[in-house]
This record gives C-alpha cells, sequence and structure tokens, in this order.
C-alpha cells in the first residue's frame, strides 16, 4: 500500500490534477479577471489602467447624478413636515439604482426562502415521521421528479397559466369573479415570488428529510414519557435538531433564487430586473466591463454574506443544544 | 407508524401544486384547440405532428444532445478523478481544492457564465457549441463528484488491498475491482449530468451565440401564442424523456448500494 506520505500525497495531486487544472483555468481565472476588472478604468468593451475603486464608489450613484453617501450624509431635510424616516430611507435607496437592485433581488430571495423552506417542512416531516419505512422513496421520488423537469418549461407554463388572458384569467372570468383580465403575471415582485416559490420547492423537502430522519426516536419517546405534550416535544426536541436540515434548505434555495435569470425576464415584461438581468445589461448591452465587474462582485459579496449568516447560525443552533 | 390525516392531506395539496403546472402539459398536448383554453376541444397529435417538422427545433435537439453527451461525458470523467483522489488519498492543498470545484453550487449560475464569458471574449474565443460545454461541465461537475464520492466511500478498502497483495497493478486493481463496483455510480452521476446539461439554460443562452439550443429555443418559442401547443407536446417527451432516465439512475443508485452492502438512504440528493 501507500507506503509514505510523501508518495501518497503525490499520488492523490497527481489524481486530482486533471479536475483541478480544469476549474483553476476555466473558473477561478475568469472569477480572478472579473476581480481585476472591475477595479480597472474602461469604456466601451475594453479596460485600462489606472487602478481605481470608482467603479465600487459608482455602485451607490443615484438618479440625476447623486450619490446615496451625499444623499445620507446631507440628513434628512427638516421643511417638509410629510416626509417621514422611512420614507426619507426609502426614497434614498430607490434612486440609487444598483443598491436597490442588490436589496430588491435579496429581499425577494429572502421571501421566497422563507416561504419554501415553511411550506416544505411539514411536508418533509410527514414522510419522515408517519410513512413507512419502505414508502418513503416513493414519496420522494414523487416530490422530486417536478424538479427534474425542465425549468424552462415549468416557468414558462406558469406564463401560460398566470399571464394576460391565460388560464387563470378565463377561469375568473368564465366564473364571473371577474370581467377584466387580472393578469397576475404582470404585477411584478408576487408574481416573480409565487412562481420561484413554486420552482424551487422540492429543493427545500429533501435536505429536511434528512435531517429529520437522523432525529433520534427515542428522544421523543422519552419527552412524551416524561408528560411533555407532543406539541412541546416538537418545539423542544425535533425542531431544534432538524435546523441544520432547515439551513442547509434555506442555502439551497437562496444561492439560486437570488441569481434567477429567467422569471424576471418572463414576469411583468421583464420591467422588475434583478441581479443576472442586470448583469447582462451592464456587461453584454452596455459592455462596461469595469462597472459591471464591480457590481458583479458586490452582488458575490452579498450573496457570500447572507449564505456565511446562514451558516452561522447553524452553528449557534448547535451550540446551543449542548 | 401514526395517522396525521391533517399532515397527509396537506403533503397532497402540497403535491398537487407541484405538479399543477406539468398536469397541463400532457391535457393541452393532445387538446385540438389552438388556444390554451378549458373547456377542451378534442383529441389530436397535430401539435406532435407540428413540433417533427420544425426544423429549427431539430437542429436545437440535435445540438442539446451533442452538449448533453459531452458534458456528462467529460464532467463524470473529471468527477471520477476528484472524488476518487479526495476519498482515498490526503494531500496538501485538497480542502481550497475541492472547495474550488464545489464552488460553482454556491455561486449564482450568472456570474459563472459572465466570468468566463468576459475572459472568453477577452482573449478572442468565438462562442460556439464548444464554449457552451466548457462552461456547462463547470457547472456539473459538482454533481458528479457528489454522487462518486459516495460512490467511492461505499468501497471496502480491504478488497483492493487484497487485489495489491495479490500481485496487481495500481492500474490493474482499479480496472478489475475498483471500477466495477463504482460502475452504478458512474452511470447515475452521467445520467444526472445528462439532465442537468439538457434544461440548463444561462450557459448555452449566454455562452453559445445564438445557436439554437432546445432550453433556449423553448423560452424563445413560448413568447409566440401560435407555438404554444407545439411547446406543450414537446415538453410533454421531455418530461417523459427525464422521468425514465431519472428511473434509470435510481435503478443504478439503488444496484450500487446493495452491490456494495449498504442500506438504501433514500434519494439522489
Amino acid at each position: 500500500m501507500a507506503a509514505t506520505p510523501g508518495s501518497e500525497a503525490r499520488t492523490g495531486l497527481k489524481l486530482i490534477s486533471p479536475t483541478a487544472i480544469y476549474v483553476i483555468l476555466l473558473l477561478a481565472v475568469p472569477l480572478a479577471t472579473v476581480l481585476i476588472y472591475s477595479v480597472m478604468t474602461g469604456g466601451r468593451g475594453n479596460v485600462s489602467f489606472p487602478v481605481t475603486g470608482e467603479n465600487y464608489y459608482s455602485l451607490l450613484n443615484t438618479k440625476g447624478g447623486g450619490n446615496l453617501i451625499d444623499y445620507f450624509a446631507k440628513g434628512m431635510p427638516g421643511e417638509d413636515p410629510d416626509l417621514t424616516f422611512l420614507k426619507w430611507i426609502w426614497n434614498g435607496l430607490s434612486n440609487a439604482v444598483y443598491v436597490f437592485v442588490l436589496l430588491k433581488s435579496l429581499m425577494i430571495a429572502l421571501a421566497v426562502t422563507l416561504i419554501t423552506v415553511l411550506l416544505a417542512y411539514p411536508v418533509a416531516y410527514f414522510v419522515s415521521f408517519h410513512v413507512k419505512p419502505d414508502r418513503k422513496s416513493l414519496w420522494l421520488f414523487l416530490i422530486t421528479i417536478p424538479f427534474w423537469t425542465s425549468y424552462i418549461i415549468r416557468v414558462s407554463l406558469w406564463f401560460v397559466i398566470l399571464g394576460y388572458d391565460g388560464l387563470l384569467d378565463k377561469l375568473l372570468m368564465s366564473l364571473g369573479i371577474t370581467n377584466t383580465q387580472l393578469n397576475f403575471s404582470s404585477y411584478g415582485v408576487p408574481a416573480i415570488i409565487f412562481i420561484l416559490a413554486h420552482a424551487y420547492a422540492p429543493f427545500a423537502v429533501l435536505p429536511i428529510f434528512v435531517s429529520l430522519e437522523k432525529v433520534d426516536r427515542s428522544l421523543l419517546e422519552a419527552g412524551q414519557d416524561l408528560g411533555e405534550s407532543r406539541w412541546i416535544t416538537f418545539l423542544r426536541v425535533t425542531l431544534p435538531l432538524s435546523m441544520p436540515g432547515v439551513i442547509a434548505a434555506s442555502l439551497i434555495v437562496f444561492i439560486p433564487t437570488v441569481g434567477d435569470y429567467v422569471t424576471p425576464r418572463l414576469v411583468g415584461d421583464g420591467k422588475q430586473p434583478l441581479i443576472a438581468n442586470f448583469i447582462e445589461t451592464q456587461l453584454l448591452k452596455l459592455q462596461d466591463f469595469p462597472q459591471g465587474s464591480a457590481f458583479a462582485v458586490a452582488s458575490m459579496l452579498m450573496v457570500g454574506i447572507v449564505s456565511v449568516g446562514f451558516v452561522l447560525l447553524n452553528r449557534r443552533f448547535i451550540r446551543g443544544q449542548k | 407508524m401514526k395517522r396525521a390525516p391533517l399532515l397527509k392531506s396537506y403533503t397532497i395539496f402540497y403535491l398537487v401544486f407541484l405538479y399543477a403546472p406539468i398536469v397541463l402539459l400532457p391535457i393541452f398536448a393532445f387538446n385540438s384547440g389552438k388556444v390554451v383554453a378549458f373547456p377542451l376541444q378534442g383529441f389530436t397529435l397535430d401539435w406532435f405532428r407540428e413540433m417533427l417538422s420544425d426544423q429549427n427545433l431539430r437542429t436545437a435537439a440535435k445540438n442539446s444532445l451533442i452538449i448533453a453527451l459531452s458534458v456528462a461525458t467529460l464532467s463524470t470523467v473529471l468527477g471520477i478523478f476528484a472524488a476518487r483522489a479526495s476519498v482515498r488519498y490526503r494531500f496538501p492543498g485538497k480542502v481550497p481544492l475541492m472547495g474550488l470545484i464545489m464552488l460553482p453550487l454556491v455561486l449564482p449560475e450568472m456570474i459563472v457564465a459572465m466570468a468566463l464569458l468576459v475572459v472568453l471574449l477577452s482573449i478572442g474565443v468565438p462562442l460556439s457549441l464548444f464554449t457552451v460545454i466548457i462552461g456547462q461541465v463547470l457547472i456539473t461537475t459538482p454533481f458528479a463528484v457528489a454522487i462518486l464520492t459516495s460512490a467511492f466511500q461505499s468501497l471496502d478498502k480491504s478488497l483492493e488491498e487484497a487485489a495489491m497483495d495479490l500481485g496487481e497493478t495500481a492500474w490493474g486493481t482499479f480496472r478489475l475491482i475498483i471500477l466495477p463496483l463504482v460502475m452504478p455510480g458512474i452511470l447515475a452521476s452521467f445520467l444526472i449530468c445528462f439532465t442537468i446539461s439538457f434544461d440548463e439554460f444561462i450557459i448555452s443562452n449566454f455562452l453559445g451565440s445564438g445557436q439554437p439550443i432546445l432550453s433556449v429555443y423553448i423560452f424563445g418559442q413560448f413568447r409566440f401564442p401560435a407555438k404554444v401547443p407545439s411547446m406543450l407536446a414537446l415538453g410533454t417527451v421531455l418530461v417523459c424523456m427525464s422521468i425514465i432516465l431519472l428511473g434509470f439512475a435510481e435503478y443504478f443508485r439503488r444496484r450500487g448500494i446493495a452491490k456494495a452492502g449498504g442500506k438504501d438512504s433514500g434519494g439522489f440528493l
């Protein structure tokens, strides 16, 4: 067998080298390029020196040539009595194009994550606790099939259902509930949240199911033997023990939804661009490589920070149990 | 098992919600009405005929097949190297390298696509099916590595040691002992990477230079109401295909677990 640690290390490195070289050349180098471009000066379709932090500063630009930092530094104007503090903040943020897209994508993704996880938990709980062991994989298979059917088709189908004069409109009109087209798909943010929550629903069930399967059933019996009600046992034993699955589910839903491209394009005639659509505009249509790269880096940072937040939350939960 | 009627009805309701749009596919694919609306008109196979006679669709399907087969092969091979190395050997830089390989799982796909696109444009590589393939492999390799890692983990190390003790070379041991035992994992990885690649949209759209690729083509056609019924027919075919492929993948995965003497722990992921 592998004699010395040195030869083991060499064999291991040699074995992983094709995959490693592939990802270094085609993933690490491109990501590094984006990082470098984000601090370069540039015009349409090219980048040049000098190195600058200007692109990141411009991410805070507001419509009409201002900047968010100046806006907030000036403080709240006192003369207008109708202007509340929240409204002042909202006015600033909604005028800052880049910041607003980032925040809107974040809020939509968090809402989708919350909805999918809340809806998926009882399903995972049912399959784990109330289905016979030999039937469990059948249930899981049924839940995962929709996930494996074309994402484009699933999203486009919602457009057929919810779109202008679509199935929903025809149904509501034939029932006499409304006599004009409701056209739910033009409702921007709510429609995006609804379609994404449907598209990523099966993702959330599996990790929660896996963590529920690991819950030691004798703990539950112990809880009930000691006189706790079923509901309290659930809150104090099952729920905390399944938290790692809930966090994993949140991450699995959050990351692809925050970067979703197709749904915002379809819904509301693409008038609600999210991060991915914005990156497309910046990098492909405007060919503003430095500014687009800075935006891409900022959105990666945002996704990274939120994901690390989820992971830390998970750590705290595990520590709290001890 | 305790009965839980409330939970059970909720779960069934949830499944109905999940399947609601998919159920429409076969219903309207066989419906003779020109618009997608109830009440249904009558039974027809016209939409399937229209789908089969669509020349652009054929090109798109052919391109998607070429891409998916190449991506599945390439990422499964790359996955075998990475999974075998990470399960069997300790070496410096293992954690950051494996982290980089798995990174696309936690990165919005758009960013992977754009980063690659910016570099390809800068060094002047023309966009083609080839650039779609190299991009998609980045996305599917983490799935291949995950599936193959569990396949390699369930291997009994003593089998390998026995072969080496009996005088087999490292390569001979790999070919004669390890490969047959992880073969179900390899097939499962191939099928899953194939399915992911076949459905993939973002990289196909941005790295494909407007070449007809199935997912991009479908996305474009849904905008024209007259094209929707034949797209629903296509969707029906694709859903049936995915279910068959997944059935196979699940079968191989279970056989793999049975071969290695393990216990089934459910699902792919």
